[in-house]
């Protein structure tokens, strides 16, 4: 030990995080992003349908990851924001009169208002009870959002065509693409979804590569030593709490503008909304943020090939449930990552000597 | 006085598990506890970390009151605690545990505590393991990892928690030297042992426990000498 | 004042029913700390195993309910021994995530077995009848059975708990997994057991299910809802609690309907968070979470 005590100068060390390849791919990534943004002008109206739904759950997706894979937050109750998300771009845009456009993002801040109080209560509980109160909390929300007769109380209400027809920008992406008016919506939706996906996934990497990051890999580990090396664990864990409502409020808020017609029953879904997000990170790899990219990925294709055999396609999803947790419960990519050492957003603090 | 503790009582139903104890620490000073299982050992450092309340009784850290303050906020005021069974963030490196402790605990920008945390990993002898994920370590290192993360949060009074516990001779007397030198930088040191030799080696006084109850303390060898820690110590350490 | 006591006396035995959901539940969460998420599926599975039974041997309810009830043993013993059994002591996620998967199969399932319309179990006269407790309020018997059923299922789930060798064993189990081995419990088969007879007192809810209301597939999860809040309000381990809890839903949704219909279901839930943000515990918590 005195050996190296004298060859080696501490001060001589940094921190590094990203490497060679990962600068590389961040960059390929950004590229891809952009690409996928040029595709409404060769893809045909099918296509970009569905990848506004692959969009929308891969950031239910990477929201969820971040809430139970990273802060241990293991919410059967996000159909709460996704609900709520839905219910204020209706209540903003056919009573407050807002451009959807302005009705997502502050569809997203007042999400963000409502966890605070839902946030204390349902902090009160802990692991299991954490689960089934957050679940509560969210019939609440759905039994409240029935109450609301302007907004079609138990049966749910339709957005006005005036709405998703004047939506800022149409009238350009008309004229750019030349489509119609239904055309154009489409890809304005997709546009949207495709940023809420690209965001929430930044977002979340950043969220990881800041302190608060180190704080939740401390917390995913070991709580209690977690807490004993200084790092608070309920305001970190309230502050994703928050940071993920606020997101998944606005993907609500995008998934009902393009549903156009909305209800308590479907906007408060548990399976929709929780059930199947928590399948498709589970697939991909909980803890990752490469997982849910693949989990939806391969959720997408279920759905595209075997949807149309009704109840036998969702026993499906319930034995493929089942068969990844006793026998892959790290998924696919925490798999490739353990085997091959693979990190496409590495969060890895090394120490290297300058 | 660094900590001060007055009347400090747990009991967990009907196991009294801290009973009327009043305990000091000067700083820079090196306090061993000693006693029997059950005793309250654990307790008191839990007591003192934060991880547990008292049912009455008060503690204070530089003279300021912190009975009611939690565990992270200790950690901020100067309390480190190792854990008896090594409790390391497992999916973590060796560097990332230390890191964790020295932007939280001591309130360093991540970019500024590498030069701090590869000092503490010269010292503890875990530099060239610093990359290494914790789930690979051998017991010595995870033991010395303890130590080393409680180091990084920068702490003026470290709690270590049988930390020389199933070590082999050789490596409890590589352990000996680190806790000393620890010491030596002016870190006040609390430590509860079985393996008493060890204890003895380093810390300058001794207070022994028993049902939660302070039964002795004073100088180490007068301490051991005396009959009641003899009766306790009976079988244990000949 | 009639009306007052009436709507209470109607809570009290609503909230019978809820603890026939619960007391299963209460079982299994307790002693091994499952998250059943398929519980609700699984007590309408029951429902219509009795329905399939009652119609194939041509016989009352309660007849095919004798038949079904060593049947829903045998399923509670193999799900936990071949599935559940494999998914404790890796945190919570894996029970959620199975048990979700099991509730998703045994809803599509029953779909595809006995299509998505509401059923319901004939039970004869007693469906209608009721009695007078005087004051000019009268309780049907099918709620006052119901409730009757509750506390003889709690008393002898106690009587299991504290007065037999299984119960001494899903005790120590239930307090530490790992002294219950050191004693020569092999857990996974207390588990089994445990599972089995939750399905015994599920298939005894099942029973009142069918008889009361109408059932179809997908009613599940909503049970399960008011099971689980039965059982947390009631504190972990404590059956008595779990039958308070039930009533404290059972009350708090017939009062909330008093006041609005549509208040009912939000009533029981705002009593639940109510109880849990005052007592994180629960009333009467026996074990340690």
């Amino acid at each position: 030990m005195a050996s190296e005590r004298v060859s080696l100068h501490a001060a001589s060390y940094r921190l590094a995080v990203t490497t060679r390849l990962s600068i590389a791919l961040t960059v390929g990534s950004v590229a891809f992003i952009a690409a996928l943004a040029a595709l409404p002008a060769f893809a045909t109206r099918d296509l970009i349908q569905d990848l506004i739904f692959v969009f929308y759950m891969l950031a239910l997706a990477q929201c969820w990851n971040l809430l139970a894979g990273y802060a241990g937050l293991v919410s059967v109750g996000q159909q709460a924001f996704v609900g709520l998300g839905g219910y204020l771009l209706f209540a903003l845009t056919i009573f407050g009169g807002l451009d959807p456009l302005l009705a997502i993002p502050l569809a997203g801040v007042i999400a963000a208002l409502f966890a605070i109080p839902t946030g204390l209560v349902v902090f009160r509980f802990r692991g299991a009870y954490f689960a089934i109160g957050s679940w509560v909390v969210a019939e609440v929300y759905r039994l409240v959002f029935a109450q609301f007769k302007q907004l079609g109380g138990g049966t749910g209400t339709s957005l006005p065509p005036f709405v998703t027809n004047e939506i800022a920008g149409i009238e350009w992406v008309r004229a750019l693409f030349d489509v119609r008016t239904p055309a154009a919506r489409d890809i304005i939706g997709y546009w949207i979804a495709l940023a809420l996906a690209a965001g929430t996934i930044a977002a979340v990497y950043l969220v990881l590569r800041s302190r608060r990051g180190l704080a939740l890999f401390a917390i995913r580990d070991q709580e209690a030593t977690a807490e004993s090396v200084g790092v608070d664990n309920v305001r970190t864990k309230l502050g994703v709490y928050v940071l993920t409502a606020a997101a998944t409020g606005m993907i609500g808020a995008l998934i009902y503008l393009q549903k156009a017609r909305i209800s308590p029953d479907a906007a408060f879904a548990v399976l929709d909304w929780t059930a199947y997000v928590i399948l498709i990170v589970v697939i991909g790899g909980i803890g990752t943020l490469e997982g849910p990219v693949i989990g939806v990925i391969v959720f997408y294709l279920l759905q595209r090939y075997l949807a149309d055999f009704g109840t036998w396609y969702l026993i499906l999803l319930g034995v493929i449930a089942i068969a990844i947790m006793l026998f892959a419960p790290k998924g696919i990519w925490g798999y490739a990552n353990e085997r091959y050492g693979l990190e496409l957003f590495p969060t890895r603090r090394r120490l290297v000597q300058s | 006085m660094l900590l001060q503790i007055k009347g400090l009582c747990k009991s967990f139903g009907s196991v009294v598990a801290a009973d009327d104890l009043d305990v000091t620490v000067a700083p820079g000073e090196a306090l061993g506890i000693i006693g029997p299982n059950g005793a309250g050992k654990t307790t008191l450092f839990n007591l003192i970390a934060g991880s547990l309340a008292p049912d009455r009784g008060e503690i204070r850290l530089n003279d300021r009151d912190i009975t009611a303050a939690s565990a992270h906020q200790r950690c901020k005021f100067g309390i480190g605690r190792s854990y008896q069974i090594p409790q390391p963030f497992e999916s973590l490196t060796v560097f990332e545990n230390l890191l964790v402790g020295a932007v939280h605990g001591r309130g360093l920008a991540e970019r500024d505590a590498a030069a701090p945390c590869a000092d503490i990993l010269v010292h503890t002898g875990l530099i060239a393991r610093a990359d290494t994920p914790v789930r690979s370590l051998t017991l010595l290192e995870r033991k010395r990892l303890e130590m080393a993360r409680a180091l990084a949060t920068g702490p003026q009074l470290l709690l270590l928690d049988e930390i020389a516990g199933g070590l082999t001779e050789a490596e409890c007397g590589a352990l000996i030297e680190t806790i000393r030198d620890v010491h030596a930088a002016g870190t006040a040191i609390v430590w509860i042992e079985h393996i008493v030799h060890a204890l003895l080696a380093v810390v300058g006084r001794l207070i022994v426990l028993d049902f939660g109850r302070k039964v002795a303390e004073g100088v180490p060898r007068r301490v051991m000498a005396s009959t009641e820690v003899r009766q306790i110590y009976i079988g244990i350490e000949a | 004042m009639v009306g007052l006591a009436d709507t209470i006396i109607q809570g009290v035995l609503l909230g019978g029913l809820y603890a026939l959901f619960a007391a299963g539940l209460s079982l299994t969460f307790g002693i091994m700390r499952l998250v059943n998420l398929a519980h609700g599926d699984l007590i309408v599975l029951a429902a219509f195993a009795i329905l399939a039974l009652a119609t194939w041997l041509a016989v009352d309810p309660f007849v095919a309910l004798l038949v079904a009830l060593p049947l829903m043993f045998g399923v509670g013993l193999g799900l936990q021994h071949l599935l559940l059994n494999r998914t404790l002591g890796h945190g919570i996620l894996p029970p959620l995530l199975v048990t979700f998967g099991l509730s998703i199969i045994i809803q599509n399932g029953l779909m595809q077995g006995f299509s998505a319309d509401s059923q319901r179990l004939q039970a004869g006269a007693i469906e209608t009848a009721s009695v007078s407790l005087g004051g000019g309020i009268t309780v049907g018997l099918m709620p006052l059975a119901t409730f009757g059923s509750a506390v003889l299922v709690i008393l002898g789930l106690n009587f299991l708990f504290y007065r037999t060798a299984l119960g001494r064993a899903f005790r120590a189990t239930s307090d530490d997994l790992e002294i219950a081995e050191l004693m020569g419990i092999d857990h996974r088969r207390i588990f089994s057991l445990a599972m089995g007879v939750a399905m015994i007192v599920a298939t005894i809810a099942a029973l009142y299910l069918g008889m009361r209301a109408n059932f179809d597939p997908t009613i599940g999860p909503a049970r399960l809802l008011y099971a689980f809040e039965a059982v947390i309000i009631g504190g972990l381990g404590s059956f008595w609690g779990t039958l308070a809890g039930g009533v404290i839903i059972g009350l708090a949704q017939t009062i909330g309907a008093e006041i609005n219909p549509e208040w009912q279901i939000l009533a029981g839930h705002l009593a639940f968070l109510f109880v849990l943000v005052l007592r994180p515990r629960g009333l009467f918590p026996r074990a340690l979470d």
